[in-house]
């Protein structure tokens, strides 16, 4: 097991190191400087040498990889050419916004989906069935923003059930749930159905599966063999596809950070974008990636941890 | 006479299919002494599993008994709520079944799956880990501490067998079903696992339902036999009698094509003309008619009934 | 060709059992023929501004109301199907078409080649696909033909990957092993033998990619990314109707539903597309 998490670990790593050199590559390789960019065509040429010399943009380019690895292992992520402050200080700040709300839809989704999926599996054709499988064909692909809009417009301006905008109030758990509810709704509804599907699919296959006929023939209880026996294998495929999920959530986040004007990792990167703020921008842009990476690789870890066939192989059968 | 720990008397088990109704079972008589070795014998389709699901009540859910009893110690089986036939799953009634590279579940330690066997025991848990240990020791299984906390798919077909044996043994059972436990294992593996269960039957004394398809290994382990075809008790008698002086035709030509009698060296391999009959659409009279050799005109008309003393036949033309 | 009409006369026999996939169908060819038409069927000009009549309720002139610089949004809507239907079409035809070559080579040429294009695809898997794209168009600019390069890029390695799988799996298959100990060249079994199998899976997966590559194009015109303004465009009318939200829900409604409309109309298609070619293809979704 951990000869695999080593494994696994360094190829995480390399594939973030490659993304990176990525990014840096992206950047300077735009046609146009990025001065003239950020202080607009008419700034004078001793401003825009000043603004390159701040940025380290005047010197050969594989010093500035060179200087961009070595700050990035350090931590450093660059000074905000407007506030002055530290590129990762600003970063770090607005991170957790983002991953309270990733967890809460996902949390919700999973907690709402699996057993929607179990039961559906367990009653084929009834009622919850056939509606959980036409959610979850469709719900999946609506952009998150639309939902987001749509729900803002009816459960927060017309209805009032829910406030329109920020995070709550710091240290207030209640109106910081409150805030987070529709946000949280907006990126995980397209979720609970995926994961039901899937659940129910898995948990269709296990069913029929040989060693669930020996449990049962040595008289188990029906509850443990669903819940210990079949639904424990049932639903690996939902922890593997939440690993690749998170990078659409991520993403989702973005737009329901915009729409619901919290804050977080994707309203900064926005606000960085539109105001040319490169080093916020990059510094965003690799933080997310590596939490993506390190993601997927957490899933792959518990997937392995759930399924032992995995850990030698890397299949499942 | 002791009361038998199986007794299965005109038992008929149908499935209810699209294309019309499948009679898999047709008055089936069976039965097993306490403590004693019966072995089924049949090729495949001739309704082994749909016995095997019918006596523990695991059918599918389109079957339908349409008639018989099944005595488990004196008890109908068939009369029993849910609750109380699940409490005799595991416990009095125990399975091996015939593939050990599924039969396990991959993703649990063999320990958990030995322990959740005895889930009914109220010991606690130490105690049910030395017991399976003890099993593990007595099917032959090195090092079973260590096996304990092993998957399935860390152990041979063989040893993943013998597991499912210690487990099924555990519960130290009063009738143990073996559904061609040694089929998808070698020849040499084979013979070890049937020399334990003969060690193990000895030892805990409960009644064995054995099937296979191999007629030496039947010869070798069981007292009496019974030979199954598409759905039907052929002929049944203690394994000598039936064995060297088989009364069905069907018997006397799966002994023929048994490969471990052919005496000559030869090109050519025996076999049965002919294939199983459509059990949608059973011919009246005799089922093993179409590809009998000896039948007369009765055999279309009436079917034979299962006569006998100990050796008991359903045959026309037997003893003619 | 008579076989393959008989494919597509069996496929649809098939299809007309499903209802689900039934509607998807109806709703996508609906979509279809509204953007196609669109200059044709439209009551107004969509950049015709009136600023009597701004924000406007549905009504008979109006039929989805107007927006804040009064026009009809009725006209914006089916003018920004255009846009998405072209950026949908561009980009997945593209990106499949790259994705398929290099697909096949990972999935068929050497080791080396393989390790080297399923580490640039994990690369760029590797990216959360907004922040990517809001990354590349912070360097060049919004502009349209970013969205689409942006899509593609990030679309590259979803095809690439599928068609590696199924590649690799093809590969293994004796007649192919025929094929290849009768001396036949590698581009001509990738042409006749592995091509034919991939296309069914590939068009299937195209079919589901529509609502995500028109969702990000939404996305990053309401973000004020993509499209400039003043071409309509999906998100272009949502992002203006969530900045008047509480003057009038109509922009933002009307604005919603041709995007669910092609969500559920697509995926139910490829759905029920893929239940009918085959249905072991479950759960190979490229995109989640």
């Amino acid at each position: 097991m951990l000869q695999f998490i080593a494994r696994r670990s360094l190829l995480a790593l390399f594939i973030l190191l490659l993304a990176v050199t990525l990014l840096f590559a992206m950047i300077h390789m735009m046609p146009g400087d990025p001065a003239s960019a950020i202080l607009g065509p008419k700034a004078s040429p001793e401003l825009k040498a000043e603004l390159n010399q701040r940025m380290g943009l005047d010197q050969p380019l594989l010093t500035q990889l060179g200087r961009f690895y070595t700050d990035l292992a350090r931590g450093d992520l660059g000074i905000d050419v407007f506030t002055n402050r530290e590129v990762s200080e600003i970063v770090f700040e607005q991170l957790p916004y983002t991953l309270v709300l990733v967890l809460a839809a996902i949390g919700g989704a999973t907690l709402l989906g699996i057993p929607l999926g179990c039961f559906s599996a367990i009653r084929r054709n009834s009622l919850l069935d056939r509606v959980t499988a036409v959610m979850s064909v469709g719900f999946i692909a609506i952009p998150t923003f639309v939902i987001a809009l749509y729900l803002l417009l009816w459960l927060s301006v017309k209805w009032r059930w829910f406030p329109a905008m920020g995070a709550g109030a710091s240290g207030d758990f209640v109106d910081q749930a409150r805030h987070l509810v529709l946000p949280a709704i907006a990126l995980g509804l397209g979720w609970v159905g995926y994961i039901a599907r899937l659940v129910r699919a898995s948990m269709l296959e296990v069913m029929e599966e040989n060693h669930i006929r020996t449990a049962r023939a040595f008289g188990l209880p029906e509850r443990t063999i669903i819940v210990h026996y079949a639904l424990r294998i049932a639903v690996l495929p939902t922890v593997a596809i939440l690993g690749m999920g998170i990078g659409t959530m991520l993403s989702g986040a973005l737009f329901a950070e915009i729409v619901f004007s919290r804050p977080g990792i994707g309203k900064l990167l926005h606000e960085a974008v539109m105001t040319r703020n490169y080093p916020v921008v990059m510094g965003s842009v690799v933080v997310t990636t590596g939490f993506f990476v390190l993601s997927t690789l957490v899933s792959d870890i518990i997937n392995a941890a759930l399924d032992p066939r995995l850990r030698e192989t890397g299949r499942s059968s | 006479m002791a009361t038998p720990a199986l007794d299965i008397r005109n038992l008929s088990v149908s499935y209810q299919t699209d294309r019309g109704e499948l009679r898999a079972l047709r008055n089936i008589n069976l039965q097993i002494p306490a403590g004693r070795i019966i072995g089924i014998v049949g090729e495949s389709g001739c309704g082994k599993s749909t016995l095997i699901s019918a006596i523990i009540r695991l059918l599918a859910p389109n079957a339908r008994i349409s008639e018989g009893e099944i005595l488990f110690r004196g008890d109908d089986l068939l009369g029993l709520d849910p609750k109380a036939m699940r409490a005799l799953r595991g416990n009095e009634i125990s399975v091996v079944f015939q593939d050990p590279m599924t039969s396990l579940n991959p993703v649990l330690t063999i320990g958990r799956q030995m322990l959740d066997v005895q889930h009914r025991e109220k010991h606690p848990k130490a105690k049910k880990r030395a017991r399976a240990i003890k099993m593990l020791e007595r099917v032959g299984i090195p090092d079973p501490a260590e096996q304990l906390n092993r998957y399935p798919h860390h152990l041979s077909g063989g040893m993943r067998q013998r597991v499912a044996i210690a487990m099924a043994l555990m519960t130290d059972p009063g009738l143990l079903i073996a559904d061609e436990p040694t089929t998808a294992l070698d020849a040499t593996l084979e013979a070890q696992i049937i020399y334990r269960l003969q060690q193990l039957q000895r030892d805990f004394g409960c009644a064995i339902l054995f099937i296979s398809h191999h007629l030496g290994v039947i010869a070798e382990l069981c007292d009496e036999v019974v030979v199954m075809y598409a759905g039907e008790v052929v002929e049944s008698g203690t394994t000598r009698d039936v064995f060297l002086k088989p009364q069905h035709p069907y018997t006397r030509k799966l002994l023929d094509c048994d490969p471990a009698r052919i005496k000559q060296a030869t090109r050519k391999l025996p076999v049965i003309d002919g294939s199983l009959p459509d059990l949608l659409e059973l011919p009246g009279g005799c089922v093993f008619r179409p590809r009998c050799d000896r039948c007369i005109e009765t055999c279309a008309i009436e079917r034979p009934e299962l006569k006998g003393d100990r050796h008991r036949v359903a045959c026309h033309v037997a003893g003619l | 060709m008579s076989v393959q009409r008989g494919v597509i006369a069996e496929i649809f026999g098939r299809l007309r059992k499903d209802s689900l996939g039934m509607t998807g169908l109806v709703i996508v060819v609906v979509i279809l023929l509204a953007s196609i038409f669109a200059p044709v069927l439209t009551p107004h000009d969509p950049l015709e501004v009136d600023v009597y009549n701004r924000l406007v309720s549905p009504s008979w002139q109006h039929w989805l109301g107007t927006d804040q610089l009064g026009r009809d949004v009725l006209s914006r809507v089916l003018f920004g199907g255009r846009i998405a239907l072209k950026v949908a079409l561009v980009a997945i035809s593209v990106s499949m078409a790259v994705g398929l070559l290099l697909g096949m080579m990972a999935g068929f040429g050497p080791k080396w080649l393989d390790r080297l294009l399923v580490i640039c695809f994990d690369t760029l898997r590797s990216f959360p696909t907004i922040m990517f794209a809001l990354a590349i168009v912070a360097l060049t600019g919004p502009s349209l033909n970013t969205v689409i390069g942006v899509i593609i890029i990030t679309s590259i390695p979803v095809y690439g990957r599928i068609v590696r799988t199924q590649t690799q799996a093809l590969r293994e298959n004796d007649f192919i092993l025929a094929e290849r100990a009768m001396g036949a060249s590698t581009a001509r079994i990738l042409r006749d033998h592995i091509l034919p199998n991939i296309a069914a899976p590939l068009l299937i997966l195209a079919s589901m990619d529509v609502p995500a590559v028109v969702g990000m194009e939404a996305g990053l015109s309401f973000l004020g990314l993509g499209v400039t303004p003043p071409t309509p465009s999906w998100g272009n009318i949502l992002s203006d109707g969530y900045s008047y939200l509480r003057n009038s829900p109509w922009p933002i409604i009307a604005g919603g539903i041709p995007l669910i409309l092609v969500t559920l109309g697509f995926t139910f298609f490829g759905e029920s597309l893929r239940d009918i070619l085959d249905p072991k293809l479950r759960g190979k979704d490229g995109k989640g």
